[in-house]
């Protein structure tokens, strides 16, 4: 032997063998989702409670003036619907999150990452595989919203699609980042009183954020300050055909940010030394 | 490639004894390039050392059995091969990869099982094993073709479509060596590959792995705590308590423990190393 190492294929990845892997990593999600649909069901059942009992007995009490991007009156109903899909994937994002770097999915993440393609276009797959599941669950939530006479534009389900990715990917990074970043929030329980309440009752999901103001100026700045609130503005632009080009720079900034933190953060050794080396089961 | 070159590397060192083992380098330019090298590697869990200074290395086209009990720190090392855990002190290389400096290029070369399971139990096999192709970035015609191949080798083509969930622990470690060896890699790793499995399945899965050494000059880690899957052929390298005991072809092992078969070498060595609480 005289060369000083053998190596099988040409250096480096191809741009096809980076397709296929995405291709291949958002397919199993797919597949699994499929096959959990207790998971499903339980992803839908949340928002619609919101929906059905919580709008419904707010409705009256609430009154919502006409603000950008709604041009007519609408109803307490219309107003929550953005800001329930983004709660749909706030909670998918934080579970899966949450699931890959803690044991759940520890089987999973270590034929993930005995890939040899770089680690962090892995994990980039990874959450984006999260995201396209999530948008399975908020395109089911607006058939059943759609009887619920929530009927946006009918343009409006396709404008929406890409400030969902990108809320989807934002929301899916911040979990992992969390997640591997903050050694307390290493179960559901705590990252459901410490991450998703305060994200979402400090936002514009529930309520317009001028009748926050009113209430309390401090909370308003919270909200203002709240990536989650600029994901749900994103989303209720997008849905009536408009953009709001400050929510889209607040998310789209923090969905950079959350991801390269998320990357660097992540750390397989976290999920496996909490059961010993020898790790959890899938 | 040196096999013969590598066992008398290898008895030269154990004859040397442990303190005056030569690094993986020299071994390396002596026997040739070896399929992995692992050269002064420690590792600690916080204040507990799990692994000190462990340097061996296993040669193309050879089985290396590395013996341990439970907790003996086999696992850690293999986590630290895959990349799953960074590496403290010490290297690693795979065909001369240094898996910190070119881990995609190592990783190419490595296919492992690990112990618990890691199969999407309700998937179906040919899922599972495209899967693990996508990963490798092998496209959807060449992976189906290959999935095709490996099942039928197996025996489970019939099974193709079935759930993981409904084939037995037997099947599911073939299954999981099947995939390992997708992507056509060079290094096999297996952690205790046998556990839970009835005798048959164990003689079938150990025989497997033994073809592919001799028919397909794969390089073989094999981790366990069975002293009967180690046969006089193989080299040995003992690990305990995070301590590399002793290496080399094992009737070398043996000789030099002063035993009579493996299992006597082992409780030797152990007995002249730190006492532990662990029960053989």
């Amino acid at each position: 032997m005289t060369s000083t190492t053998i190596t099988d294929h040409p250096k480096g990845f191809s741009f096809s063998e980076y397709a296929t892997c995405l291709t291949g990593i958002v397919w199993r999600e797919g597949l699994r989702f499929l096959h959990q649909r207790e998971r499903f069901v339980s992803a839908l059942v949340r928002p619609l409670v919101w929906l059905f009992i919580f709008a419904a007995g707010f409705r009256q009490v609430l009154g919502i003036s006409i603000i950008p991007p709604y041009e007519t009156y609408i109803l307490y109903e219309v107003y929550i619907a953005p800001g329930l899909m983004a709660m749909i994937q706030l909670f998918n994002g934080m579970q899966s999150s949450l699931s890959m770097v803690y044991d759940r999915e520890m089987g999973n993440m270590r034929t993930l990452l005995v890939s040899p393609l770089p680690r962090g276009y892995l994990l980039f797959c990874k959450l984006l595989a999260g995201t396209a599941v999530s948008l399975l669950q908020v395109y089911a939530f607006l058939l059943i919203a759609w009887f619920w006479d929530i009927t946006p534009p009918t343009s409006g389900y396709l404008t929406v699609l890409p400030a969902l990715a990108l809320s989807g990917l934002m929301l899916g990074a911040l979990g992992m980042l969390i997640s591997s970043g903050i050694k307390q929030l290493e179960n559901f329980a705590g990252v459901m009183n410490f991450v998703i309440f305060p994200m979402f009752f400090a936002s514009s999901a529930l309520y317009p954020l001028w009748r926050v103001q009113e209430g309390s100026p401090w909370l308003y700045y919270v909200c203002q300050a709240n990536p989650f609130t600029h994901a749900v503005e994103l989303i209720r632009f997008a849905l009536y055909g408009k953009i709001n080009w400050i929510s889209l720079a607040v998310v789209a900034g923090c969905t950079a940010v959350f991801m390269i933190g998320a990357i660097l953060a992540y750390d397989p050794s976290r999920g496996l030394a909490r059961r010993g080396p020898a790790g959890g089961e899938t | 490639m040196g096999h013969h070159d590598h066992a008398a590397m290898t008895m030269a060192d154990a004859a040397g004894g442990d303190r005056a083992l030569p690094s993986a380098e020299t071994q390396q330019a002596a026997a040739g390039l070896a399929a992995l090298s692992i050269d002064g590697i420690g590792h600690s869990y916080g204040p507990r050392r799990a692994l000190v200074d462990i340097s061996f290395t296993v040669a193309p086209a050879s089985f290396t059995a590395l013996l341990g009990l439970n907790g003996a720190g086999k696992s850690t090392l293999f986590s630290l091969v895959t990349r799953l855990f960074g590496i403290q002190t010490g290297k690693i290389s795979i065909f001369g990869h240094d898996i910190s400096r070119e881990p995609g290029e190592a990783l190419r070369l490595l296919g492992v099982v690990f112990q618990p399971r890691t199969l999407d139990l309700d998937l179906s096999l040919k899922q599972n094993l495209l899967y693990h192709a996508a990963l490798h970035g092998i496209g959807r015609r060449e992976a189906t073709e290959r999935s095709v191949e490996l099942l039928a080798r197996i025996g489970l083509s019939d099974r193709s479509a079935s759930k993981v969930r409904d084939l037995s622990g037997g099947q599911m470690r073939r299954l999981e060596i099947a995939r390992a060896l997708l992507h056509r890699p060079r290094l096999l790793l297996l952690d205790e590959p046998t556990v839970g499995l009835d005798v048959k399945a164990r003689a079938d899965i150990i025989g497997h792995v033994r073809q592919l050494v001799a028919e397909q000059s794969i390089g073989v880690l094999w981790a366990t705590h069975l002293f009967d899957e180690i046969t006089a052929s193989d080299d040995l390298v003992v690990l305990h308590q995070g301590k590399m005991l002793a290496r080399g072809r094992v009737p070398d092992v043996i000789a030099k423990a002063g035993g009579q078969d493996v299992h006597s070498a082992f409780m030797r060595l152990t007995q002249g190393a730190v006492t532990g609480g662990s029960e053989p």
